[in-house]
C-alpha cells in the first residue's frame, strides 16, 4: 500500500514526521480522511484527535488550533499544540475538565467567559481520549 | 603604609570576586544563546510553511481582499515592544528604547496616536514611568519561551488592528544579526505585507478549500502574524543572550585588567614599606654606634 508523508508542525518543534497510510481528522466541514496521493487540499481543522493509521495500526494525536495541507503526496499539519499519546497528562486533563464544567454550569451562554470554558472543555476531552488511547 | 596594603588587598579580592560573577554569568548567557538559536532554528518549519500555504492561497485565488492585507490611512498605530526581564546586558534595553521614543516623537503629536503593547519587564518599567500609554504587558518570559507565553497578547494586538483599533501594528525588538551584533528593528507587521511566493506561480497547486478560500485566508492571517510575533520574541531572546554575553565578556577583561593595576600597586607599597623598614632599622643601628 502506498503511503503519504505527515508532518505535524508546532510553532515550537515538529512533532511527527513520518510515512503513514491513512490520516483522518475533522475539518472545517467534517471529517475527512486522506489517503495516499490525495488532490491538494487545504482547511482549517477543529480541536479533535486526528487519527493516523500506520502499518495497520491506529493512533491518536491531540490538536488544537490546527490547520491541515494536502499537496504533492504530503500531509502537512500546522497546529499551536500538538500532543502524542505519550506525551499527555490524563490526570491534568481531568482536572481541567472539571474546572471548566464547573465554571460553564456558572456561567450564562453570551458571556464571554462561556466560550473560553467550552473550548478548554473541548481541548480537555480531547487530551482525555488521546491520552487514554495508549 | 600597612595599612594601604590592606586596602589595595581588599579591593584586589573584591574585584575578583566580580570576575568570578561576571565570568559565570557570560558562561551562562553563551549556553543559552546556543539553546534560543536552536529554538529559533525549529520553530522555522512552521513559519514557512504557513507563508507557503498563504502564498499559495493568495495566487490561486485572485482577488481576494482580507482587512489584514490591505493598508489604510493611518489614524492609530501600535507598537509591540520586545525587551528582556533582566538587565546586565549591555545596550540591549537602552538602545531599543531610544530608537523607539525618537519614532514616537518624529510620528505623532499626542499620546492618542498611538498604542505600546510591552513584552519585557524593562521595557515596560522605562514606558510605564514616562506615562506611555500601555495597553497590555506580559513580563517574565522564560528564556525559552513557549508559543503560549505571547498567544494572549499577541492576540490582542492582532485583534485590535482587525477591530480597525489601529491602523498599523509594529514589531519593536533586537534583531539578531550574529552573536556580537544586535540591532534594534520596527518591522511593519500589520497590515501584512505582500507575501512572497518562492516558487513560480506555475507550479502552484490548484488547492481545493474548506469551506472557502476567503475562510480559509481569515482563520490563516491572524495566526500568522501572532506567529510572527512569536518568532520575533524567539529572535529577541537570542539577542539578548548575544548582548549579555558580550557584555559580561568585556566586564570580566576590564575585572582582570583593574586586578593587574591593583597587584602593581600592591607590590610597589609592599616595596616601599620594606625600604622603610630597612631605613629605620639601619637608621636605628646607626644611633647605637
Amino acid at each position: 500500500m502506498s503511503t503519504t508523508q505527515l508532518d505535524i508542525v508546532t510553532p515550537e518543534k515538529k512533532v511527527y514526521s513520518d510515512q503513514v497510510d491513512m490520516v483522518t481528522a475533522r475539518a472545517a466541514e467534517g471529517d475527512i480522511g486522506i489517503l495516499a496521493n490525495h488532490a491538494p487540499f487545504i482547511s482549517p481543522l477543529q480541536v479533535t484527535a486526528v487519527k493516523v493509521k500506520k502499518d495497520g495500526q491506529d493512533f491518536l494525536i491531540a490538536i488544537t488550533d490546527g490547520f491541515m495541507e494536502v499537496h504533492d503526496n504530503k500531509v502537512t499539519i500546522l497546529a499551536e499544540t500538538a500532543e502524542l499519546p505519550s506525551e499527555i497528562d490524563v490526570d491534568r486533563a481531568i482536572a481541567a475538565k472539571e474546572r471548566a464544567e464547573a465554571r460553564l454550569a456558572g456561567k450564562k451562554q453570551e458571556d464571554l467567559d462561556f466560550e473560553r470554558a467550552q473550548l478548554s472543555l473541548q481541548r480537555a476531552a480531547v487530551r482525555i481520549t488521546v491520552g487514554q488511547s495508549r | 603604609m600597612a595599612e594601604n596594603m590592606r586596602d589595595i588587598k581588599r579591593r584586589i579580592s573584591s574585584t575578583q570576586n566580580m570576575k568570578q560573577i561576571t565570568k559565570a554569568m557570560k558562561l551562562v548567557a553563551a549556553a543559552k544563546l546556543r539553546r534560543a538559536q536552536e529554538q529559533a532554528q525549529a520553530s522555522r518549519p512552521y513559519t514557512d510553511k504557513m507563508r507557503e500555504v498563504i502564498a499559495s492561497v493568495a495566487a490561486g485565488a485572485k482577488g481576494i481582499q482580507h482587512p489584514m492585507l490591505v493598508s489604510r490611512p493611518v489614524k492609530k498605530t501600535g507598537y509591540l515592544v520586545i525587551s528582556s526581564d533582566r538587565g546586565l546586558a549591555g545596550g540591549f534595553n537602552a538602545n531599543l528604547l531610544r530608537s523607539l521614543t525618537k519614532t514616537i516623537k518624529e510620528r505623532h503629536q499626542s499620546s492618542e496616536e498611538y498604542g505600546i503593547f510591552a513584552v519585557g519587564r524593562k521595557g515596560r518599567d522605562f514606558l510605564k514611568r514616562r506615562d506611555y500609554p500601555i495597553i497590555a504587558e506580559v513580563t517574565g518570559i522564560s528564556d525559552s519561551p513557549q508559543y503560549a507565553d505571547i498567544k494572549s497578547i499577541a492576540k490582542q494586538a492582532v485583534q485590535m488592528f482587525a477591530e480597525g483599533a489601529f491602523d498599523e501594528l509594529y514589531l519593536v525588538y533586537n534583531e539578531f544579526i550574529n552573536p556580537v551584533t544586535q540591532r534594534p528593528v520596527q518591522n511593519c507587521l500589520l497590515p501584512l505585507a505582500e507575501v512572497e511566493t518562492e516558487d513560480d506561480a506555475g507550479i502552484q497547486a490548484l488547492y481545493e478549500y474548506e469551506p472557502s478560500p476567503e475562510e480559509v485566508l481569515e482563520a490563516i492571517l491572524p495566526r500568522y502574524a501572532e506567529t510572527l510575533v512569536y518568532s520575533a520574541l524567539l529572535e529577541s531572546k537570542a539577542s539578548e543572550f548575544g548582548a549579555r554575553m558580550t557584555a559580561m565578556s568585556s566586564a570580566s577583561d576590564n575585572a582582570t585588567e583593574m586586578i593587574a593595576k591593583y597587584t602593581l600597586e600592591y607590590n610597589r607599597a609592599r616595596q616601599a614599606a620594606i625600604t622603610q623598614e630597612l631605613a629605620e632599622i639601619v637608621g636605628g643601628a646607626n644611633a647605637l654606634s
